[in-house]
């Protein structure tokens, strides 16, 4: 039933042995080791586990790990550089203490920095449409869209 | 030393002494007191009280760096930063150089919950008085140890040096003990004007860590040898489980570890979390349940909880309630149950080895979690050790202490690997205890001059805390073992009437509260009964200055004798002054102190109506607020700001719904808050004032945003909304 499947993440490959039903979220965080997806809901309603598929913000709850072998996975992690130094979204939220709990802050960085791919320069507009599938319990909304602002005059 | 200011000191001194109530430090031998600086206090903080060893609270590392222990755990709040700017700040220290210990049965002092808005004021402030008598104590002995006076010695980055240049750290000061002196007033301070961290906007080094993916997060803990467990909840609060089939699961997956069945109680441990989540899921599907009709589906819970058997308690009594005769103005108010609603729910890790059980809990509790589950399994408080780290933020008591028992069961059924219990999105939103419902009937009347004549309010809510606080029945597994425990009630109103006595000069007054105990579990949510009464009374304070034909900021300040309150108001009216009202738009204020004794806070709504539709839609959210001393600027702002967007959502979007067996509000289409099309735009401005004590805020901005956005949306197209959330079918038309 398991099956050895090899997977780009960070920029690295990695051979796994699991269940090739398994979401991908589970095998980032427990055969991978990585903190940044978030288990929130499973049901694609609540932006904690993003993670970027070939660039682009995508929920790892639910999607079957062997759907993703050709695509490049980066996580919160692999957005930090070979220096050691932030992304600049990363650095606009530690700027901005766009944070209360954090347990969102993997969502929030994560379609950020997707939407800032995709919009060099969004107004409020478009960085709320953005933004729309993360959810905050702890109503930190309002510094996230002035950290997507300050990360968006850096890049 | 400079002889005008020591002169300033005393006479300082001899003026407060003829204050009668305060206490005065005065040290010759510390070099602080050149500066006259005073402690205006003559108690100790609580915590501190209780807990008096400088040991206690901090301690000298073999580096020289200090480690402060606090019993609060962080929610989100910042209190790990906070903690440690006020002790880097007495001790002279940068902050890098203090760490912090959070909630540690084995390690820090007890101090019950991190709740209420109280950190800042009891645990902050026991680590300043603490780490200023550290100062005191380590310049003394070092005095002794270089042969020098105190003030001839300089304390800085944990150095103390002589103008020889003899230099000693902290750590040679004490040969590697620790200040085992207990703290006694009086108590030389730094001066507040000496300050380089306290009251800055020293930023949280968690958010670094957390925006790097790095362990922050219990759900991000990791143990050798760490076994993944799932439960499975009955079908409702009275189900009864009628089939399992073991053998049956064993069979559909495989790497089931342990599958424990106590009573209604069901868990399954896999060394995979992927084959428990499967074990889960097929048991979900399988298990057999009788599950019995016994929630009031389908009525009004406004009207239920009215006709539920019911304590009344007299809370608040002040001149004469007129019966009969004369005009009174009557308004009933309504909020549902509300739930806490952490993004991530809870999560918990349990280790039983050798007798001891280990827990790592986001509990805001550990003590009285640990009190709880020791009488609860049957061991010696000896034996079990509660570590807090920190979860997913909420404000309140949410499933953290049920899934921490979960994991205890779990782990003394499969000993010697830590045990990971993950609830599930539907299991956190069904078995959470929720923010109870309250039902708020007020009166008043208005004399000639438009003024409040009196006030009555009657209350009825179920109970506002049902934290384990030691006892074993709170813990929902208690109710599903084999021989199980049924809740008892705490009896604690203190919840209930939080904030229900308003904080204006009325000279007839009378609340009543009417405790019931309603159909859905509950507990602690920020704020507690603050939100509902704060919502009901400045709801009320509108539709009364109305009547009065008052504007509502005016009718506020002509209610109010406390200058700080009236501060707030007029500084929230100065920021609204440039303000322009289109059709259909509206602004809304509204004030409370929290508690009556905390932070004061003035909020104002902007929204916009489309009457048609019923949507509301918010445009900008002011707080002006005034939290005595400030510790950390930013944290404070982001607080208030989180405050203000968490009450919003509660007000405009949130109500547990439920049909005859349970919750049915299971996830986030069926329970919405709100997202990033809902937000405005916050602004956030706070009047410190250095001097006075510090106040809790946490909680301030609860119960004033959401009558600011009832009388927003009042004022934009005239419909009142008595009875919460705002939905559109209450402001369409």
């Amino acid at each position: 039933m398991e099956k050895t499947l090899t997977l780009q993440v960070n920029g690295k490959k990695h051979t796994v042995t699991v269940d090739p039903a398994t979401p991908l979220l589970y095998v980032l965080r427990n055969q991978l080791q990585l903190n940044g997806p978030k288990y929130g809901c499973a049901l694609h309603q609540c932006g904690s586990c993003m993670v970027l598929l070939n660039g682009k913000a995508n929920p790892s709850c639910q999607i079957p790990v062997d759907a993703v072998t050709t695509l490049s996975i980066t996580t919160l992690e692999g957005l930090i550089r070979p220096d050691g130094s932030l992304h600049p979204v990363q650095q606009a939220f530690v700027d901005q203490q766009a944070a209360q709990c954090g347990y969102c802050l993997n969502g929030m960085v994560i379609s950020a920095v997707s939407l800032l791919q995709e919009t060099k320069k969004p107004d409020d507009t478009a960085i709320r449409e953005g933004m729309q599938r993360v959810l905050c319990r702890c109503g930190s909304q309002a510094r996230v869209m002035r950290a997507i602002k300050q990360a968006a005059q850096h890049s | 030393m400079k002889k005008s200011s020591l002169a300033g000191a005393v006479s300082r001194r001899k003026f407060l002494k003829g204050a009668g109530c305060l206490t005065v430090a005065f040290s010759m031998t510390d070099t602080w007191a050149a500066v006259g600086e005073v402690v205006a206090n003559d108690r100790l903080p609580d915590s501190l009280r209780r807990h008096p060893r400088v040991s206690a609270w901090l301690e000298v590392l073999a580096d020289g760096r200090v480690r402060v222990f606090t019993g609060k755990t962080e929610l989100g709040q910042g209190i790990r930063t906070a903690i440690a700017q006020v002790a880097a700040e007495e001790l002279d220290l940068p902050m890098e150089r203090v760490e912090l210990v959070l909630a540690d049965t084995g390690r820090t002092p007890d101090e019950r919950y991190t709740a209420g808005s109280a950190s800042i004021e009891s645990s902050a402030m026991s680590v300043r008085y603490a780490a200023a008598a550290a100062r005191q104590l380590l310049l003394e002995r070092a005095a002794q140890k270089l042969g020098r006076p105190v003030a001839q010695l300089q304390l800085e980055n944990g150095v103390v040096s002589t103008a020889g240049g003899k230099k000693l750290t902290l750590a040679d000061i004490l040969d590697g003990k620790q200040i085992e002196d207990e703290v006694r007033l009086p108590i030389t301070l730094k001066p507040k004007h000496t300050y380089r961290l306290v009251r800055k906007e020293v930023p949280r080094s968690d958010i670094g860590r957390m925006v790097r993916g790095e362990q922050v997060h219990i759900h991000d803990l990791r143990l050798p040898g760490m076994v993944h467990a799932r439960v499975i909840r009955p079908g409702s609060y009275q189900a009864r489980l009628k089939k399992l089939d073991e053998a049956a699961l064993r069979q559909a997956v495989p790497g089931i570890l342990k599958t424990v069945v106590d009573g209604n109680f069901i868990g399954v441990i896999a060394a995979d979390e992927y084959a428990a989540i499967k074990g889960q899921t097929y048991l979900y599907q399988h298990a057999e349940w009788s599950v019995p009709d016994t929630l009031p589906a389908g009525k009004s819970l406004a009207y239920h909880i009215k006709e539920l058997p019911a304590k009344t308690e007299r809370v608040a009594e002040k001149g004469i309630i007129p019966s009969g005769s004369g005009a009174v103005i009557k308004a009933s108010y309504f909020k549902p149950y509300l739930m806490h609603g952490s993004i991530g729910p809870s999560c918990a890790i349990a280790l039983f080895e050798g007798g001891n059980l280990q827990i790592w809990t986001h509990s805001q509790g550990v003590f009285p979690l640990r009190d709880a589950l020791q009488k609860w399994l049957k061991l010696s408080a000896e034996q079990v050790h509660v570590t807090a780290v920190p979860g997913s933020g909420c404000y309140g008591h949410n499933g953290a202490d049920d899934v921490a028992a979960d994991a205890a069961l779990l782990a003394m059924a499969y000993p010697g690997k830590p045990v990971r219990l993950q609830w599930s999105r539907e299991e956190e939103h069904a078995w959470e205890p929720y923010g109870s419902a309250m039902l708020m009937e007020l009166e008043a009347g208005l004399d000639n001059a438009g003024k409040i004549s009196h006030w009555k309010l009657d209350l009825w809510s179920d109970t506002h805390s049902n934290r384990p606080g030691g006892d074993p029945s709170k813990l929902l597994p208690a109710w599903h073992r084999k021989e199980p425990l049924t809740l008892k009630t705490s009896g604690f109103s203190g919840g209930t009437a939080r904030n229900s006595e308003p904080y204006y000069t009325i000279p007839n007054l009378q609340i009543d509260t009417h405790s019931i105990a309603g159909p859905l579990r509950v507990s602690a949510l920020r704020s507690l009964g603050a939100y509902g009464n704060v919502f009901a009374i400045e709801s009320f304070m509108d539709e009364l200055a109305e009547k009065a034909e008052k504007d509502p900021m005016a009718f506020r300040l002509m209610h109010l004798s406390d200058q700080r309150a009236i501060t707030v108001l007029t500084k929230l009216q100065e920021l609204l002054a440039a303000q322009k009202v289109s059709s259909g738009e509206g602004i809304g204020i509204s004030f409370a102190r929290y508690k009556n004794t905390s932070a004061y806070c003035a909020v104002a709504a902007k929204v916009a109506v489309n009457a048609k539709e019923g949507s509301v839609q918010m445009q900008q959210l002011w707080a002006v607020v005034d939290a005595g001393e400030v510790i950390n600027l930013d944290g404070l702002k982001n607080q208030i700001e989180g405050g203000m967007i968490q009450s919003a959502s509660w007000t405009l979007k949130e109500e547990v719904q439920f049909d005859a067996r349970h919750v049915t509000s299971r996830d986030w289409v069926s329970y919405p808050i709100v997202r990033f099309s809902d937000v405005p735009a916050v602004a956030v401005t706070v009047v410190d004032r250095p001097t006075e004590p510090p106040l809790g805020a946490g909680e301030a901005a609860q119960g004033p945003t959401a009558a600011a956005i009832v009388n927003a949306v009042y004022r934009a197209c005239g419909k009142r909304v008595r009875h919460l959330p705002v939905r559109p079918d209450k402001v369409a038309g």
